[in-house]
């Protein structure tokens, strides 16, 4: 039996970082807002406190914030003839789950897209021609400029408190921010962080190269600071424990930190946790969603809540399931390219990393932050020429320490045993001695990439698992070797002790490393209902009153760290909704 | 796809006990036996040890020797108009799993079922007319009697070193032993064990009623003691720690005391774990078993392993599911009451009492489930149902001891169940009460039976087997009279004060009740009315031998585990002297 | 060496149980020994009561562990940094019995890039590990693991690690990979999970543990050896 609940105006799936930044903002415009959050309720006071938020075997390793995948997992398989096997245990990427979601245990690294990102289909015809995009690559403009979305970053990371600097101010060219990026019309609300060893090496290093350094942009705040919510982060403490921890220092930017105590505080947002939703009721005929069914996992009561707007802001793969088992949009098909639904799911591609040994620098790895470090942009995007490459994308690239935390980061020179009495020597020897060069490579959409529902496998709830058809292209490979040769330059160009500069393999997407929690796409964005899931305001074509918030509408992924995109298109959503919706409800766009 | 090994003479699902005596008897004569065991090993000097063995959170509390519900479990309903729903943690009983099955953590209650209860359908009509018997009461005569099945009844007690008191020695019937039981050809093979004091002052009061105690016969030697296979077993040790938990001065029962350490030592004999048999190989047209197939859960890899003679040794659960998955036999349709696989599902019907001594010290922590005192008066039919509106009975037991504390305290009924009211009557009471239980039959009805579950399914993707189930008036009525007779015993024992605690209306699976459970796959004469027939051989495979209480036409006022080793042997005969000769039905139906 | 056919379990569980097991009577299964005669190469640290391993596991988990994490200048060998309680604790608890493992089959062969697909539990899966290991050592060997010199334990592990050793129906390989994994977590954890005791292998590579406040210390300590000693989450309650 599932008891019907009075309707409310909105209702939000997931109250992680866009679930929580569109209830605010619906709130503030007078709706009353329901939240529903599968997992329990988190508040960094209690929850991320020393000494407990300390513990890298609860967090780190046997992953106490993550998605539990008794509940629910998903299948890989790496191409449509194989059969796809449950990811049993979560290894490459960490979705997160509760109050705050994954925004309560990522790194805080907060990018902009590129200008040319936004239009990336069109850029490259126009600079390669058309007939220089591979058939297969699947990748498409977004139906939003970097122009209509900078007040939107812009605002985003005013509530993070980004640590940074500026390369590109209203047009003007800042030599030590990055030249690279579309002209942002503020600084970064925050200086950057402190300089690390291995930042300064690398800093040297690339410089001595030509190339155009600047510090990582940081949700990690290096200053106390208060944002435009009114509510006050502390100072990055370098702690070391950002990436798969809650930050027991208020320095970090999460929903918890930034700015769910405003929303809770507020009469008209009521928050349930341990609400797992479902499905959505939709209405065909009306195109419209009812209604969204959960069931409320401390008692099992299944509940329906109706709403006159409904909001997804769940993780792209529940994103992408609850269309999928509500029945709206229609499924994407590889073989003939029709449908929308899990079209375009893109990931991120890493370059061999390369690590670099110092006999005389003390590296002190521990003292680090999630996004600590400097950064190169001159191999991103399009900001390199790709005429002759044979590969569209590209990387940023980055040195600096993330953590030095010892369960899972010892660097150690190749060769070294994994254990005994030589493994210890090297272990101890190096420990504070070496660090990593690292570069994150895009991944463009191809048409072989996608995400449906598993025939074979389920949840806890008894649905069918998502099923991820994916693995690397030529493109993403090729990407990857051009990237791992840059990193081995500067690498080899800080004159290091010892430098392992293993060659970049070609290899089957594993689940097993991490890798990075960008999951991208399967509900994306775009100008045609044919084509795309929802149009530019983010509202779903086959359901107006229906907004699906977060890295799956994402057409491809960019090198660029989702966060600060998802954040800015939540804000741009939002406005949509107040400022044209609530007025005059029905399609924004007309298809 | 699964690999396709070389095929053996007889492979064993499930290496419980009855998996082991079969193994045993077949290797004896030469027949190459690979045993398929879904669980780990069980090797008793090395995982049944001191210190570790005294845990009772561990075993009692977390079920360590348990089945584990989060890779198969079972669905339950009260009634078929019902949603089953899955048994999330096991309750009211507990199977085993791995070497040595649900028979590393019993108790080692040991019994014979009565002659009567062989032929209940008959007597009870002789007795009070065909009539009597109501529609819904699906009981039936066994195929086998007493008599047939005594010899066999004797080897399993001296293979298990059972301690007890004769009560019937070849007819000549010996107070102080169970006077009501069939005749026996020989005397238990261990006197009994020394009884505790609750028990005797049940003995007492018994006996100053007219009732006839004897010690409860037990698988826990009371001394060292060498059974016929030459293993020896060590004396009781009168620890407490017999239920849900192994036994480490290897003196209670178990296959892994008795037989395996010989079974390991014969070349014939192959054991593999960790095999989670999923299906059986039905080649329907030749009624014939032609293998098993598992997944080698340690590897995940699939093998067929073909087989001559296959014998279902799981546990009820697993029996019934297998013929089901399989298509063997046909499945009961309560509806229509036609069909045999998933009939007569029975259970036991107990009901208990504690009674409370002030001035007595019981010594609650020491303790064998065999230091209970019983009588039979009340039993099958050896007491007048006329009149009383209802059939079956059972057997009381009381006693002190084998209570550790986290399961083990009592206190008289009001006290709070926290607070320090609660704490200073625990103080008090811990080591001054009896406990007492009416060990009650459940006679088959047609609404208690197993099918396979439409909705819920294990790691393997099979459907859950799905237990309707629920006490019925007879029971419940069966029940308040063996209450009443025992309530008669306790104020005979003149306590400080008791309490009877009758069972509630429903069954319900979360309070521990007894793990005997029977039926599903039954045995009968007749192939429209039974899975089985009298050598438990399946009527439509005559490869397929079903072990274990799942062949039990119902469930009578005992423990099962006797009557199943005793079936055990009796079938391993016929299969040995008859179905290796002349391969085919052992009875024509 | 006659000493082979002792039990070892006899010095793991202590002098009162093996008398308790005495007066059983028992001659099927052997259960007392002379606790001074067990081999002693892994018995450098008196390990915390065992919650899951059985006599035959602990040794063997300290011997890898002892093999793994030898004894030497920079810290006590690894059963002595409290590395087996460790994983004798992580595989009774939560994680051992499955927890965050989707355990719903069918279970298929994957492909390595599938990672783990097999329905036992970690502690299950340690469990057919360690007798797989074992049978295969016995078979070469005859004796355990645990009764292995240092260096035949140091080749078969380096056998397992290389996927060269052959166990029938189990792979040797990703085995050695679990056990080098979780011997690695106890080593480097907070001590409070019973590894990694006095911070050897804090001390060791130089990580100060708690409380990571480095805001003051990110400048005075650049590029300058970090030199305050470390300290557990134990340390602050």
């Amino acid at each position: 039996m599932t008891t019907k609940l009075p309707e409310v105006d909105v209702v939000v799936v997931g109250v992680g970082w866009t679930g929580s930044i569109l209830a605010r903002e619906l709130t503030k415009a007078g709706l009353r807002v329901v939240g529903l959050e599968r997992g329990p309720r988190r508040t960094p006071g209690e929850d991320f406190t020393v000494p407990s938020i300390r513990d890298d075997l609860k967090y780190a390793v046997r992953q106490e914030l993550f998605q539990d995948t008794q509940m629910e997992t998903m299948s890989l398989r790496h191409a449509r003839s194989e059969t796809a096997l449950p990811v049993r245990r979560l290894g490459a990427f960490l979705p997160g789950t509760g109050l705050g979601g994954a925004g309560a245990h990522w790194n805080g690294v907060t990018w902009r897209l590129l200008p040319t990102d936004h239009k990336l289909r069109t850029h490259l015809s126009e600079r390669y021609g058309a007939q220089a995009i591979p058939d297969d690559m699947t990748i498409t403009d977004y139906p939003v400029s970097y122009d209509e979305l900078e007040p939107y970053y812009d605002r985003f990371e005013k509530l993070c408190g980004v640590s940074g600097k500026a390369g590109n101010l209203r047009g003007k060219i800042i030599d030590g921010g990055n030249v690279f990026e579309g002209p942002r019309q503020a600084e970064y609300p925050n200086p950057p962080l402190e300089q690390s060893v291995a930042g300064a090496t690398f800093e040297t290093a690339v410089k001595s190269l030509g190339y155009h350094p600047f510090p990582a942009p940081s949700s990690n705040a290096s200053r106390v600071y208060t944002n435009p919510e009114g509510l006050t982060m502390g100072a990055c403490i370098y702690c070391g424990h950002c990436e798969r921890f809650g930050c027991e220092s208020n320095a970090k930017a999460s929903p918890g930190v930034s700015i769910l105590p405003a929303l809770l505080s507020d009469d008209k947002f009521e928050l349930r946790c341990n609400a797992y939703v479902k499905d959505l009721v939709h209405d065909k005929t009306a195109r419209k969603v009812k209604s969204v069914r959960y069931v409320d996992t401390r008692s099992g009561e299944d509940y329906e809540q109706p709403a006159s707007l409904v909001i997804l802001g769940a993780y792209v793969f529940t994103n992408n399931l609850l269309l999928l088992y509500s029945g709206i949009g229609e499924p994407y098909d590889p073989v003939t390219g029709k449908g929308s639904v899990g079209k375009n799911y893109c990931y991120q591609v890493g370059a061999a990393g390369v690590t670099v040994f110092f006999e005389d620098k003390e590296v002190n790895p521990f003292m680090a932050s999630g996004a600590h470090g400097i950064m190169i942009d001159d191999f991103n995007g399009d900001n390199f020429d790709h005429g002759g490459l044979g590969f569209f994308g590209g990387a940023w690239i980055q040195a600096g320490p993330t953590n030095g935390r010892p369960i899972l980061s010892r660097p150690v020179p190749a060769g070294t045993p994994r254990w005994g009495r030589d493994w210890k020597r090297a272990t101890a020897k190096w420990y504070n001695h070496a660090f990593n060069i690292g570069g994150s490579c895009c991944n463009y959409a191809h048409r072989e990439n996608y995400l449906d529902l598993d025939p074979t496998y389920r949840d806890a709830l008894g649905r069918p698992l998502i099923r991820m058809t994916y693995n690397f292209k030529e493109n993403d490979y090729r990407v990857a070797e051009y990237v791992t040769a840059v990193l081995g330059r500067i690498g080899r160009a800080m004159n290091p002790t010892l430098i392992n500069t293993p060659a970049y393999r070609r290899g089957n997407f594993s689940a097993i490393p991490y890798q990075s929690t960008h999951n991208t796409g399967g509900t994306i964005l775009g100008t045609d209902p044919k084509e795309s899931v929802v149009n530019r305001y983010l509202q779903a074509w086959d359901a107006d009153n229906l907004f699906i918030v977060g890295a799956s509408v994402f057409p491809q992924n960019q090198s660029y760290n989702p966060t600060g995109t998802v954040g800015a298109l939540a804000y741009w959503a939002a406005d949509a909704i107040t400022k044209q919706y609530m007025k005059s409800p029905g399609p924004l766009v007309h298809a | 796809m699964a690999t396709r090994l070389k095929e053996v003479d007889a492979v064993m699902v499930g290496m419980g006990w009855t998996g082991a005596i079969m193994a045993r008897e077949f290797t004896k004569v030469g027949l190459n036996v690979v045993g398929l065991e879904r669980g780990q090993d069980h090797i008793p000097g090395n995982d049944f040890m001191l210190p570790n063995l005294r845990d009772e959170l561990r075993y009692a509390a977390r079920l360590e020797l348990m089945q584990d519900n989060s890779l198969d479990t079972i669905t339950f309903r009260n009634a078929p108009d019902e949603f089953g729903l899955p048994i999330r943690r096991f309750g009211a009983f507990l199977p085993g799993e791995g070497v040595g099955g649900s028979g590393n953590h019993w108790g080692g209650l040991h019994w014979r079922f009565l002659p009567t209860d062989f032929r209940i359908r008959s007597v009870l009509t002789e007795r009070y007319g065909a009539s009597a018997i109501p529609d819904d009461m699906t009981i039936a005569d066994w195929p086998v009697s007493y008599d047939e099945l005594e010899p066999h009844y004797d080897r399993f007690d001296k293979l298990c070193g059972v301690s007890g008191k004769a009560g019937n020695l070849r007819g000549q019937v010996i107070e102080g032993g169970n006077v009501f039981e069939g005749p026996r050809s020989d005397e238990y093979p261990n006197k009994p064990l020394k009884s505790s004091a609750g028990g005797l002052l049940m003995s007492d009061a018994a006996k100053r009623l007219g009732y006839h105690p004897f010690p409860i016969p037990v698988s826990n030697s009371s001394a060292p003691y060498t059974n016929p296979e030459g293993v020896t077993l060590g004396g009781c040790q009168y620890c407490g720690f017999c239920n849900r938990t192994a036994c480490e001065a290897n003196a209670k029962a178990s296959s892994v005391t008795t037989l395996m350490p010989v079974l390991r030592a014969d070349p014939r004999f192959e054991l593999r774990t960790r095999a989670f048999v999923s299906r059986l190989v039905y080649d329907k047209a030749g009624r014939r078993v032609t293998g098993v197939v598992y997944t080698d859960l340690r590897n995940g890899e699939e093998y067929e392993q073909p087989a001559g003679i296959v014998v279902l040794s799981a546990y009820v659960f697993g029996n019934t599911q297998f013929l089901l998955l399989a298509g063997i036999g046909e499945p009961y349709d309560r509806a229509t009451g036609k069909g045999v696989v998933g009939k007569n599902y029975a259970y036991q019907f107990e009901a208990g009492a504690v009674a409370f001594f002030e001035d007595r010290e019981l010594n609650s922590y020491m303790g064998a489930p065999g230091q209970l005192v019983c009588i039979d008066d009340f039993n099958g039919e050896n007491f007048d149902h006329g009149g009383l509106g209802f059939f079956g009975g059972g057997y009381f037991a009381g006693g002190s001891g084998g209570s550790a504390p986290i399961y083990g305290r009592a206190t008289p009924h009001g006290t709070p169940r926290w607070g320090s009211e609660w704490k200073q009557a625990t103080v008090k009471w811990y080591n001054h009460f009896v406990r007492f239980n009416t060990q009650g039959s459940v006679y088959a009805n047609r609404d208690n039976y197993l099918d396979l579950d439409p909705t819920y399914r294990d790691a393997l993707g099979r459907p859950l087997i799905r237990l309707t189930y629920n006490a019925t008036d007879n029971d419940h009525k069966m029940s308040r009279y063996l209450l009443e007779k025992l309530e008669g015993i306790i104020r005979a024992m003149n306590p400080t004060s008791y309490e009877m605690h009758p069972r509630p209306k429903n069954f319900s699976i979360v309070p521990y009740q007894s793990t005997h459970n029977t039926g599903g796959t039954m045995m009968g004469s007749d192939p429209k009315s039974s899975v089985v027939n009298r050598y438990l051989q399946t009527w439509d495979a005559h490869n397929l031998f079903i072990q274990g209480a799942s062949v039990f036409p119902q469930q009578h006022g005992y423990n099962p585990t006797g009557t199943v080793g005793a079936l055990c042997y009796w079938s391993a005969q016929a299969i040995i002297n008859k179905y290796l000769k002349s391969p085919g039905p052992l009875v024509q139906a | 060496m006659a000493d082979d056919n002792i039990p070892r379990r006899t010095f793991l569980v202590g002098a009162g149980a093996a008398g308790s097991a005495a007066v059983t009577g028992v001659t099927a299964s052997p259960v007392v020994a002379a606790a001074d005669s067990a081999p002693a190469p892994v018995a450098t640290a008196q390990p915390d009561a065992w919650l899951t391993l059985n006599p035959t596991e602990a040794a063997f988990v300290m011997a890898v562990v002892d093999t793994l994490i030898p004894a030497d200048e920079l810290t006590p060998s690894g059963s002595a940094c409290g590395v087996a309680t460790f994983i004798d604790r992580q595989l009774a608890g939560a994680y051992g019995s499955g927890a965050r493992l989707y355990r719903d089959g069918p279970f298929l062969k994957g492909k390595p890039e599938h990672g783990y697909q097999l329905a036992l539990t970690p502690r299950d899966y340690f469990r057919a590990g360690i007798a797989a290991t074992n049978d295969w050592v016995r078979k070469r060997h005859g004796k355990d693991f645990d009764r292995l010199g240092e260096a035949e334990r140091e080749a078969a592990l380096k056998e397992m690690e290389q996927g060269k050793a052959e166990f029938p129906g189990f792979s040797s390989k990703e085995f050695f990979e679990a056990l080098l994994t979780i011997t690695m977590e106890g080593f480097f954890s907070d001590p409070i999970y019973g590894g990694n005791r006095d911070m050897a292998s804090w001390k060791m590579v130089g990580y100060p543990g708690l409380p990571a406040s480095y805001r003051d210390d990110v400048k005075t300590y650049f590029n300058k050896k970090y030199d305050k000693p470390p300290q557990s989450i134990a340390d602050f309650v």
